[in-house]
C-alpha cells in the first residue's frame, strides 16, 4: 500500500481512465456500468489510505508547466494529511453513493450518462484536493463545479431541473470569478500559484494585498459552499437525483469551499480581516439557513438548508482559526449528512414523494431506512456519543473563545438544528402514514450504504484526536460546559419539535403567517435576489438590444444593404434590354474613339 | 486619299444601313440594313482595288463578300424565325428579355 502514497497522481488517472471506459463502453456494458463506475471511488480510497499509513512529507511533486523567459508555472500533486483526510471522505461517500445509485436509479435511461458523472465528478474531487498549486486546484474547482451543473440538471427534459442546474452554475461563478482575480492578483504580485510559495508570500506581501487575496479566494469558496450572501442555488440544486444531493451538494462538493481556506489557512492566519469575515459570514449563514430549514415542507430542502447551515458552522471555525476543527466537522457532517440524504433517497424510492406531509408513519414500513435516519439525525442534532456531537462541540469552543456572539450565534443554529430536523423525522417517521403509496425498502444495495454511513455517523467522533494530529494541530480538549449547553439546547429543541408535530403537519399550519412565510420562501431571497441582479441585467440587454443592437448595429448593416440596392435599381435602368439602344451607344463609343485618336494623332 | 465620288456613295450607304439597323424596329428590315452595309462595303473594296489599278485581290474579295452575306442572311433569317417563333414577335423594341 505504500507504493502508492508515491503516486497520489493515480487518483487522479484511475478515475480520469474509468470515466472514459464507463463513456465508452456503456452501451456494451449495460447495468455493470456502475461496478466499473466504483472502481474511481477505490482508486481515490486505496491512495487516501496509503497517503494516511505512510510518513508524509507534505511537500509538493511538481513538473514545469508553462515556461515564459524566467518565470514559469508548475503544476503538481501534495498529497499532505488534508488531502489523504479528503481523499478519503470523497473515497467512501461516493462509494456509498454509487451503490445506493444502483439501486435508486435502476431503470433510469440514463444510467450510463448518471454513472459516467459520477466517475468524473470522483476524478475532479481528486484533483481538487491533490492539486499543489492554484492553477490546477482552479481546473479541478470548475470541473467539479460541471460536473455539479450536468448532475442538477440530470433530468434536463424537467424544466425546473435545467432552471436550477444554470442557476447553480452562475451563482457559483460569481464566486469563482473572485477567485479568479484572486488567483490573478497574488502571480502578479509573487509570479508564484503554488501552495508552497503561499506560505512565504503570506508572510511577505503588504497586509493590504494579502487581505485582498484572501477575500478574493474567499468569495470563490463562499459561492462553492453555499454561504451567505450566495448560498441560494443550493435548495434548487436538490432538482438533481438524491444520490447526486448526497455525495456533490451535502458531503463532497459544497465541502470544497472549507478545504479550500483550511488549505489557504497561512494566508488567512496572516490577515486578520479576512479571518474575521470568514467568521461573521460563517455564523451568519449557520443561524440563518437554520431558521430557514425549520419551515421547509419538502424533506431534501430541510437537508439542504441544513447542509447551508452547517457549513456555515465548518467557516465560523475557520474565521476563528480552529480550521482543524473545521475538517473533523466536515468528515463527520459528510457521514452524517450523505446518511441522510441517502435515508431521505429511500423514502422518496419508496413513498414517490418529496412532501413532509405526504409522509408519517414510515418507520413501521421502513425500518432499515427509519433506524439509519434516526442515527444520521441524532448525530446531525449534537447528541452525544454520535459523530456530531464531538465535532459541533469542537467548532463552539473554539469559535467562542474568538468571538463570543459568533459562539452564541452558533449555538443558537445547533438549537434550531435539533428542532428542524426533529421535526422532519416525526413528521416523515412517526405518527400515521398520510400519503397514498405503499412505502417499501429499497433492497440491499440500498440498505449497505445507509448502514456504513450510520457506522461512520456514530464512531468518527473518535476520529477527532487523529484527525488533528493528522493535519498537525494541538488536540483541543472536550470543553464540558460549552458541551453541556449544546447539548441540553439540542434536547430543549428536540423536545419542542417533538411536542409540537405530536399530530402531523398541524404545527405548520398553526404557524402560519408572516413570519412563517418569510422562513419558508428563505426570507424571500431569490425575490431580492431577482428584483436587485436578476431584473436590471434583463433589463439592461432589453435595452442595449433595441437601442444598440437593433436600432444601431442592425439598422446600419440593413442601411447598406438597402443602399445598394438603390444604387443597383438606378444603374439597371441603363440595361434596356433594347439591343438597339446598346447598338447605338457602341456607335457612339466608337465614333468618339475614332474622335479621340484622330485628334491625338493631329 | 480624296474623297471621290464612289466613295461618298459608299459612306451613303453605309451610313443609311448603319442608322436602319440601329432605327428600325422590324427584324426582318434590320437584317436587310445589315446587308446594306456589307454591300456598301463590297462596292468600296471593287472602287479601291480599280482605283489602285491591282486586278483581281479586290475583285475576289467582294465576291467572297457575296457568298459571305448570303450565308449570313440564311443565318440571320433562320434566327429570325426562331425568334418569331420563340417570342412572338418580330419588333425589335419588343425583344427585352435581359433587361437588368
Amino acid at each position: 500500500m505504500t507504493a502508492l502514497a508515491f503516486a497520489p497522481w493515480l487518483a487522479v488517472a484511475t478515475p480520469f481512465a474509468v470515466t472514459v471506459l464507463a463513456a465508452v463502453l456503456g452501451r456494451f456494458l449495460g447495468r455493470g456500468v456502475a461496478w466499473l463506475a466504483m472502481l474511481a471511488p477505490l482508486s481515490l480510497l486505496a491512495v487516501g489510505v496509503s497517503l494516511l499509513t505512510s510518513p508524509r512529507t507534505g511537500h509538493a511533486v511538481t513538473v514545469p508547466w508553462l515556461l515564459q523567459g524566467t518565470t514559469r508555472v508548475t503544476v503538481g500533486v501534495l498529497g499532505d494529511g488534508l488531502a489523504a483526510l479528503m481523499l478519503v471522505v470523497v473515497g467512501v461517500v461516493a462509494l456509498m453513493v454509487m451503490l445506493f445509485s444502483v439501486g435508486y436509479m435502476a431503470g433510469d435511461d440514463g444510467y450510463t450518462r448518471y454513472f459516467a458523472l459520477l466517475a468524473l465528478f470522483t476524478t475532479a474531487m481528486s484533483g481538487l484536493v491533490l492539486s499543489a498549486d492554484l492553477v490546477v486546484l482552479l481546473g479541478a474547482w470548475e470541473l467539479v463545479g460541471a460536473c455539479s451543473y450536468l448532475l442538477i440538471g440530470f433530468w434536463y427534459r424537467r424544466p425546473s431541473a435545467a432552471a436550477a442546474a444554470l442557476k447553480a452554475f452562475l451563482v457559483t461563478h460569481v464566486g469563482d470569478a473572485g477567485m479568479l482575480l484572486g488567483i490573478a492578483l497574488l502571480w502578479s504580485r509573487t509570479r508564484d500559484v503554488s501552495l508552497d510559495g503561499l506560505r512565504s508570500a503570506a508572510a511577505s506581501l503588504p497586509p493590504g494585498v494579502t487581505t485582498a487575496i484572501a477575500l478574493l479566494l474567499l468569495l470563490g469558496a463562499i459561492g462553492k459552499s453555499a454561504q451567505f450572501p450566495l448560498h441560494f442555488w443550493l435548495p434548487d440544486a436538490m432538482e438533481g437525483p438524491t444520490p447526486v444531493s448526497a455525495l456533490i451538494h451535502a458531503a463532497t462538493m459544497v465541502a470544497a469551499g472549507v478545504f479550500l481556506v483550511a488549505r489557504l489557512q497561512p494566508l488567512f492566519q496572516a490577515s486578520p480581516t479576512a479571518s474575521g469575515v470568514v467568521l461573521a459570514v460563517g455564523a451568519f449563514t449557520a443561524l440563518m439557513a437554520a431558521t430557514i430549514a425549520v419551515a421547509q415542507s419538502d424533506i431534501k430542502k430541510v437537508l439542504a438548508y441544513s447542509t447551508i447551515s452547517q457549513l456555515g458552522f465548518m467557516f465560523a471555525a475557520l474565521g476563528a482559526g480552529a480550521w482543524q476543527a473545521a475538517m473533523f466537522h466536515l468528515v463527520t457532517h459528510a457521514a452524517f449528512k450523505a446518511l441522510l440524504f441517502l435515508g431521505a433517497g429511500s423514502v422518496i424510492h419508496g413513498t414517490g414523494t418529496q412532501e413532509l406531509s405526504e409522509m408519517g408513519g414510515l418507520a413501521r414500513k421502513m425500518p432499515v431506512t427509519a433506524v439509519t435516519w434516526l442515527v444520521g439525525a441524532l448525530a446531525l442534532a449534537g447528541i452525544p456519543p454520535l459523530a456530531g456531537f464531538w465535532s459541533k462541540d469542537a467548532v463552539i469552543a473554539s469559535v467562542l473563545r474568538g468571538s463570543p456572539l459568533a459562539g452564541v450565534a452558533l449555538l443558537l443554529a445547533s438549537m434550531l438544528t435539533a428542532f428542524y430536523i426533529t421535526r422532519a423525522t416525526r413528521l416523515a417517521f412517526f405518527g400515521a402514514y398520510r400519503g397514498g403509496g405503499h412505502p417499501h425498502e429499497g433492497g440491499w444495495v440500498m440498505a449497505v450504504p445507509l448502514g456504513v454511513l450510520a457506522l461512520g455517523a456514530v464512531f468518527l467522533g473518535a476520529a477527532g484526536k487523529p484527525i488533528e494530529h493528522l493535519l498537525l494541530g494541538t488536540p483541543e480538549p472536550i470543553e464540558t460546559g460549552v458541551a453541556a449547553i449544546a447539548v441540553v439546547l439540542a434536547l430543549v429543541g428536540a423536545g419542542l419539535a417533538w411536542r409540537r408535530y405530536a399530530s402531523g403537519p398541524v404545527g405548520d399550519e398553526l404557524a402560519g403567517g408572516r413570519v412563517w412565510d418569510a422562513l419558508k420562501s428563505g426570507y424571500a431571497f431569490d425575490a431580492a435576489v431577482m428584483r436587485a441582479v436578476v431584473a436590471p441585467v434583463l433589463a439592461l440587454a432589453g435595452v442595449s438590444y433595441e437601442r444598440a443592437d437593433r436600432d444601431a448595429i442592425d439598422a446600419a448593416a440593413e442601411g447598406v444593404g438597402r443602399g445598394a440596392r438603390g444604387l443597383g435599381a438606378l444603374l439597371a435602368r441603363l440595361q434596356s434590354g433594347d439591343a438597339q439602344w446598346y447598338g447605338a451607344l457602341i456607335g457612339a463609343g466608337v465614333v468618339l474613339l475614332a474622335a479621340a485618336a484622330l485628334w491625338a494623332g493631329r | 486619299m480624296s474623297a471621290s465620288p464612289i466613295t461618298l456613295l459608299c459612306t451613303v450607304l453605309f451610313g443609311l444601313g448603319v442608322y436602319g439597323t440601329l432605327a428600325r424596329r422590324d427584324l426582318v428590315a434590320v437584317l436587310a440594313c445589315v446587308e446594306v452595309m456589307l454591300g456598301a462595303a463590297s462596292v468600296q473594296l471593287v472602287a479601291f482595288a480599280h482605283a489602285a489599278k491591282v486586278i483581281g485581290s479586290g475583285q475576289a474579295f467582294a465576291l467572297v463578300l457575296l457568298v459571305l452575306a448570303a450565308a449570313e442572311a440564311c443565318v440571320g433569317l433562320g434566327l429570325v424565325l426562331a425568334t418569331v417563333k420563340r417570342a412572338g414577335t418580330q419588333r425589335v423594341d419588343e425583344l427585352t428579355e435581359v433587361r437588368g
